[in-house]
């Protein structure tokens, strides 16, 4: 039972799952799903508000907001310790050829060590896509209003023109990002 | 008997259900690969249907779960309608839009990933996560 539950679940599995946090989180406290406003909210309650709109309010009214944040670590914990997969991740062969020239090979982990390990990340092409890919992030998602479980999977169910837009423009990023920059980020040894 | 003050119980589970609901999420995100660097890469690559398979039935599932709510007509505790909040359309839709859709493909994570993945074990997401507080930041104090 293990062996199956540590295997890859398809994606007819993890969507609706996903899929159903949206009414869950409707029907246990009328709350919209959406995890970038927890940077708003830890940054609210870190720094002198008063002299910023964006961090003047009530972050405490958000509670349920970093609580869920929260639960997705502790969901992580349980995921990548009793539910961890014991085989290497099988990737498409192109890629797999593509990011071997980078000196890049899929183990069991869900994210290459090459580029995200502790080491990795004092290396120039580490710390530019984590410090450059995180600022992308969390200065984007408050641009946008949304991240992709608020506008994506939330903003779509609820059939709103802005997320379509918002998802639109996300993947217009990351396809300009994947084809034409990260070629050049992924080929700095240094 | 006092009606006004909410129970011990009522408090602990008003926090508990999203932790629970958040580890629901979690695991998943983790369990389901969208954490993956790689299969991020595939989807941006159209290598494969995994990522797109992924928010295709999970749209479909939220949409359907609406209406269901919006037909039952069902309230909140407060006495208010179920409904989920709306989102403005403006430049920052596009212009942010893109600028997180980079910052996606570059580190393979969206805002949840991030958080499962550290959970998961992997603490380079810490400097990811500090990162992005840093650009919301920066957001906060830029914008008029």
């Amino acid at each position: 039972m293990l062996e199956i539950l540590s295997k890859p679940w398809p994606w007819y599995i993890s969507g609706p799952m996903i899929g159903l946090t949206v009414p869950l989180l409707l029907l246990l406290g009328n709350k919209s799903l959406g995890v970038s406003s927890s940077f708003r909210h830890i940054c609210a309650a870190v720094v002198p508000a008063r002299r910023f709109t964006y961090f003047s309010y009530n972050w405490r009214n958000e509670q349920w907001n970093l609580l869920f944040a929260g639960g997705l670590i502790l969901g992580g914990v349980f995921a990548g310790t009793i539910l961890a997969p014991n085989e290497d991740v099988v990737i498409h062969a192109d890629l797999q050829q593509y990011l071997a020239t980078f000196g890049i090979t899929p183990t069991t982990a869900p994210i290459p060590e090459a580029l995200f390990s502790i080491d990795s990340l004092l290396t120039l092409r580490g710390l530019l896509l984590a410090v450059g890919g995180g600022l992308l992030i969390g200065f984007g998602t408050r641009y946008a209003g949304g991240c992709t479980s608020g506008h994506s999977i939330l903003g779509l169910s609820s059939m709103q023109i802005p997320s379509l837009v918002a998802t639109c423009s996300f993947m217009l990023g990351g396809l300009i990002m994947t084809h034409a920059i990260l070629p050049f980020i992924l080929a700095l040894e240094i | 008997m006092d009606q006004t003050k909410p129970s011990v119980l009522n408090r602990v589970w008003n926090i508990t259900k999203y932790i629970l609901a958040g580890a629901w999420f979690g695991v998943a995100l983790v369990k389901g690969e969208i954490v993956s660097w790689y299969r991020l890469q595939e989807m941006f690559r159209f290598e494969s249907f995994h990522m797109y398979g992924v928010i295709g039935s999970a749209v479909a599932v939220g949409a359907l779960s609406i209406v269901l709510i919006r037909k039952s007509g069902l309230k909140g505790s407060d006495g208010n309608v179920l409904q989920p909040k709306r989102k403005t359309l403006n430049r920052g839709t596009v212009i942010g839009g893109m600028l997180f859709g980079m910052g996606w493909a570059m580190t393979g994570a969206c805002p949840g990933s991030l958080y499962a993945l550290a959970g998961a074990g992997f603490p380079a997401m810490v400097v990811i996560i500090a990162a992005a507080l840093i650009g919301t930041f920066l957001y906060g104090i830029i914008r008029k």
